[in-house]
């Protein structure tokens, strides 16, 4: 055993990455939990939203933190249009589509990233990029701490759309049953943009808190998708507390992991425990039997 | 009898390639397209026949490539170092069923040095390789064939299509299945053997990495699952696509990548059911597309 010292650290560590896998993986648990779309794009849609408050920040000034009022719409609006104009229309209703079709749009956003920012690696620098709090005996990044906490408003935010508001139940009736949702007289594409839109605006929300302390190119995405489909399956399929919970713990164990047995062997840690989890409860952590 | 002579007669124009033309470039086009037909018809199997739709078929390519490496550094013949991978791919297919692990490692390479000779499978020529390949594909081919008429092809796409219902009439679904895993592993295998002779390289980045797997699957996507020309046809139009925009605007980075992504989306706007499904009479294609929209 290591002592307290090192591990205290390292868990907090883990907790803060694990908070803002969390974030991603919200915004996935809406579009691949609960209405089954396999979005290839995410990764690519968070490059999107990071390059835009990089923007922001690099030709405007513009804080991070206040540029969520202009990425958080921004995303929505492009999740929307996105869905209804694109993946709606191409899908043509048939998972393997859906599949090619988020794939070509993925390949289609990194690759103009490439074509307009070069390959290069780009920071931003705040104020408070630098700046650390002592928890005991460790010290956190501070724009790590404010990602933390804007993970769990983020899933509040979410718990209470789903549950309380017409829009959240619409969703889920479509999820449950589309036909029969339709018949009631839901809007059945609407309410799957707005999903789509609300799981890029959770991205847009997930790049403003993660910028700060971490950086953007047109790649970055692509580290952050297996990791949060592992997060969505481990946590239960469309549940916004197994996600919360889900990247916590995916982010504690690749931190432990990573400090006992090496950095490269950090991430076999998550897939053993993702493979544990679904062994022995296949809905998920979070999630109700089907 | 039809797809019999259709195979015979592909095997009999590609066999003729070399011998019409020895320009390099166009022999290693083919030759590329060949492969990655390969890795397309061995997704096929699963995929297409079986329903099962499968991430993680880059394992068995890296299995394949792994130990047709692995074992011809201790000294095994090429030819026997095939049967080997191709065993292992399979079986590393029937101990993960639909469960495949995604695997990360340090990147260490193995180098694979051989002499060029037939015994070492090692070609003087490009032709050479090229039949190695085609080879492969007729293999893949004749497999796939033999699914649209034999009576496992018919408990397989039984399976896909209402698992309950096979069941009911008495197909076993999960020894189907994994009969299935277990060729389209080995199919896959091969493809991963072939990498490796190729290029006489591997590591854990190519061989386990996503790209095989998005490889395999969308080729055999956009040709059109579970037919016997589809992946084929799929394999060889990205390939072309792939070359052509690399070709036309490989100076401007991305751009290529661009137009590949945008045809990739249009090609499934306007072809829902893949280009070999265009082939289908268009009352079939529709009552196909209804019946996709129920389920």
């Amino acid at each position: 055993m290591l002592e307290f010292g090192i591990l205290f650290p390292a868990l907090l560590n883990g907790l803060t990455t694990g908070a803002v896998y969390a974030l991603v993986a919200l915004g996935l648990t809406l579009i691949y939990g609960v209405l089954h779309i396999i979005n290839f794009a995410h990764g690519a849609s968070l490059m999107v939203a990071l390059y835009a408050v990089y923007l922001l920040k690099d030709r405007f000034g513009i804080d991070p933190y206040l540029a969520l009022v202009v990425v958080v719409p921004g995303m929505f609006a492009f999740g929307y249009a996105l869905q209804r104009i694109v993946i709606d229309r191409a899908s043509h209703g048939k998972d393997e589509n859906i599949l090619l079709v988020t794939l070509g749009i993925a390949i289609v956003l990194e690759n103009l990233a490439l074509l307009l920012f070069k390959s290069d690696t780009r920071t931003i620098d705040t104020a408070y990029t630098l700046a650390t709090v002592p928890i005991g005996p460790a010290l956190i990044a501070l724009p790590k701490l404010i990602a933390f906490a804007g993970a769990l408003a983020v899933c509040a935010l979410l718990l209470v759309l789903m549950q309380r508001t017409d829009l959240g139940r619409a969703i889920r009736a479509v999820a449950k049953e589309k036909q029969g949702a339709r018949l009631m007289g839901i809007d059945v594409e609407h309410v799957y943009a707005m999903s789509f839109g609300i799981g890029l605006a959770c991205v847009g929300a997930a790049a403003c808190f993660l910028l700060p302390a971490y950086y953007v190119n047109p790649q970055v995405g692509s580290g952050f998708v297996l990791v949060a489909f592992t997060i969505v399956v481990l946590g239960g399929m469309g549940s916004f507390a197994g996600a919360l919970v889900g990247g916590l713990l995916v982010g504690v164990v690749e931190s432990l992991g990573g400090l006992y047995f090496g950095e490269s062997l950090g991430q076999v840690g998550i897939f053993a425990i993702f493979i544990g989890v679904l062994l022995l409860r296949p809905q998920g952590l979070f999630g109700t039997r089907a | 009898m039809k797809d019999l002579a259709s195979i015979a007669l592909f095997a009999l124009l590609v066999v003729c390639a070399p011998l019409v033309t020895d320009s390099g470039v166009v022999l290693n086009f083919i030759t590329m397209a060949l492969y990655a037909c390969l890795l397309a018809q061995a997704w096929n199997i699963l995929g297409g026949f079986g329903g099962q739709f499968s991430f993680g078929h880059a394992l068995f390519f890296g299995t394949g490539a792994y130990v047709q490496a692995i074992a011809q550094l201790h000294g095994l013949n090429p030819w026997l170092a095939l049967t080997l991978a191709l065993a292992a791919s399979a079986a590393v297919g029937l101990c993960v069923g639909a469960l495949s692990v995604p695997f990360t490692g340090a990147g260490v390479g193995l180098m694979v040095p051989l002499r060029a000779s037939t015994a070492n499978m090692q070609f003087a020529s490009r032709a050479g390789t090229l039949w190695l390949v085609l080879g492969m594909v007729i293999v893949a081919l004749l497999v796939t064939a033999w699914l649209r008429h034999s009576r496992f092809g018919a408990w397989l796409q039984a399976v896909r299509d209402n698992e309950d219902a096979a069941r009911a009439v008495g197909v076993d679904p999960f020894r189907v299945k994994l009969a299935a895993i277990a060729i389209s592993a080995a199919l896959m295998g091969a493809g991963g053997a072939f990498y490796v002779q190729v290029f006489q390289y591997i590591d854990p980045g190519i061989a386990y990495g996503p790209g095989t797997s998005v490889e395999a699957l969308v080729a055999a996507i956009v040709g059109g699952m579970g037919t016997l020309w589809g992946p084929a046809l799929g394999a060889l139009a990205l390939h072309l696509l792939a070359d052509l925009t690399r070709n036309l605007f490989g100076e401007l980075p991305g751009i290529n990548m661009v137009i590949y992504g945008v045809v990739l989306v249009l090609i499934m706007m306007f072809m829902p059911r893949g280009v070999a499904g265009l082939r289908m009479p268009a009352r079939g294609r529709r009552n196909a597309e209804q019946d996709q929209r129920r389920g």
